[in-house]
């Protein structure tokens, strides 16, 4: 747990003190949001029709973009083989690696995505809804997204390959994240996809960071 | 199983197995496209172009089957590091590839007279379609990596976390929404289809099948020897560069 705090405290005054990427996936997503209604036209039925699948859309692209600089820093500059090397498993420095990323980039998500909803004319009763989803969502793009960075790691210009093997994997979020604000809009209630999206949030916590620890380790050879 | 890990003796016991395979899948593909094409009788419903299924449905069938495989290779070439499990996995992808493909193409031209499109925004459709990425995915991890046992080990870890993700893709995407004709071969209470289709359904599936083991021997064949070819490379290399300077070891020797 020490070494937990330790690595997440640390990346997260990195990612202060860097100017890291926040800014730019946040600008990345609200841009991305944008064109939408420039690309399908300005009717605001249709936007609110289509705001929560767009709104999810931008955030999985977005959550992607920063992935492969996740290990690969520490990889140049030999601090990832140093925790391999520590006493607690790799899988304790991958969770919180991954931890501070959802906290640099998925919680910025979340808190830009109500604003997006609201230029999209999203209804009223989906916004809960809408916050809940991500939050549950986003760390687990995060988590199975890691699994990708830590397999390209050591591939140049990886970034394209990351994502042709990360984004077929982010469709159930994709889906029971739409689902679950469609359903509180049409009055249904979002609780079975949101039960779902935690079920996924569980598995991908156990799960996600077992492989990732594998592939680093191999990456470390 | 270990006393297949010796590549000679697979290379023996593979190139007396291979002629039978191809043969088998040659006589079962004629046998089944005449039967199914010729003397099937056409639907009551969908007429002639019902005769698409027998391809379509053994396609289908092998592209989850292909993915399976890899799957318990690479758990295999991971746990008990077989190395013929390796080339297996390897070797399957592009098999299952084009089995996927094959399916998407076939099911689209069905889906044109039957629902009146090339494509919908099916359930089992855009299952199929992510399975297709997946494996793309697979073989692009596999090209990028150059170092032979890094890359086999890191497609390894991707092909099993696909195979866990395929099932809750597959039911995250049935719970989207629907539209492609639920099982009707694989049912509890028998199959709902008609034995005189049924029948060389069944035989188009073993020829699918035999394909998919002929092409999967010669493609690990030649990957066995893609190996050996690369390891005389590197031996003959480093016989001349020997020559030219000592090999580190030796200087270190000496002092």
């Amino acid at each position: 747990m020490r070494e937990f705090a330790a690595i997440l405290g640390r990346d997260l005054r990195v990612a202060v003190r860097q100017g890291s990427a926040t800014v730019l996936v946040v600008v990345f997503f609200v841009i991305t949001v944008t064109l939408f209604p420039l690309g399908v036209g300005p009717e605001l039925n249709i936007l609110a029709r289509i705001a929560p699948g767009v709104i999810w859309v931008a955030a999985l692209l977005a959550a992607l973009l920063s992935l492969d600089r996740l290990f690969q820093a520490d990889l140049e500059d030999g601090s990832l083989e140093q925790m391999a090397l520590a006493g607690p498993p790799l899988e304790i420095a991958v969770l919180a690696k991954v931890a501070a990323h959802w906290l640099t980039t998925g919680v910025p998500l979340i808190l830009a995505a109500p604003v997006l909803a609201v230029l999209l004319n999203m209804d009223g009763r989906g916004f809960l809804v809408l916050v809940a989803a991500m939050a549950l969502g986003t760390p687990v793009l995060s988590l199975i997204g890691a699994i990708g960075a830590a397999l390209t790691v050591n591939i140049r210009r990886g970034g394209v390959l990351l994502s042709l093997l990360v984004l077929p994997l982010y469709v159930p979020v994709l889906i029971f994240g739409v689902g679950a604000i469609d359903a509180a809009v049409f009055g249904l209630g979002g609780q079975a996809n949101l039960l779902l999206l935690g079920a996924l949030l569980l598995a991908a916590v156990t799960l996600c960071p077992l492989a990732s620890a594998a592939a680093l380790r191999l990456a470390l050879e | 199983m270990h006393r297949f890990a010796n590549p000679t003796r697979f290379m023996r016991l593979s190139a007396r197995i291979l002629p039978w395979a191809a043969g088998l899948a040659l006589v079962l593909t004629l046998a089944g496209l005449v039967w199914g094409l010729g003397y099937a009788p056409p639907d009551y419903q969908q007429g002639d172009t019902v005769r698409i299924m027998f391809v379509h449905v053994p396609a289908a069938w092998m592209a989850m089957f292909s993915y399976t495989f890899m799957a318990v290779a690479s758990a295999t070439a991971l746990i008990w590091k077989h190395p013929l499990a390796d080339f297996s996995a390897k070797a399957a992808a592009p098999i299952g590839a084009c089995f996927t493909f094959i399916a998407l193409v076939t099911g689209s031209l069905w889906g044109q007279p039957m629902w009146g499109t090339w494509w919908v925004w099916d359930a089992r459709l855009t299952s199929v379609l992510v399975l297709f990425f997946l494996y793309l995915g697979y073989m692009a991890l596999w090209q990028a990596i150059e170092d032979p046992q890094k890359a086999s080990r890191a497609a390894a870890i991707l092909a099993l976390v696909g195979f866990v993700n395929v099932p809750i893709i597959k039911f995250s995407v049935d719970w989207w929404y629907t539209l492609h004709q639920p099982a009707s071969v694989l049912r509890l209470d028998g199959p709902a289809i008609h034995p005189s289709i049924l029948w060389p359904l069944l035989v188009m599936a073993l020829a699918f099948k035999a394909y998919f083991v002929t092409v999967l021997l010669v493609r690990i064949r030649s990957e066995i020897n893609l190996r050996k070819i690369r390891a005389m490379q590197q031996a003959r290399i480093a016989e001349e560069v020997g020559f030219a300077a000592p090999p580190a070891a030796e200087i270190t020797g000496r002092t």
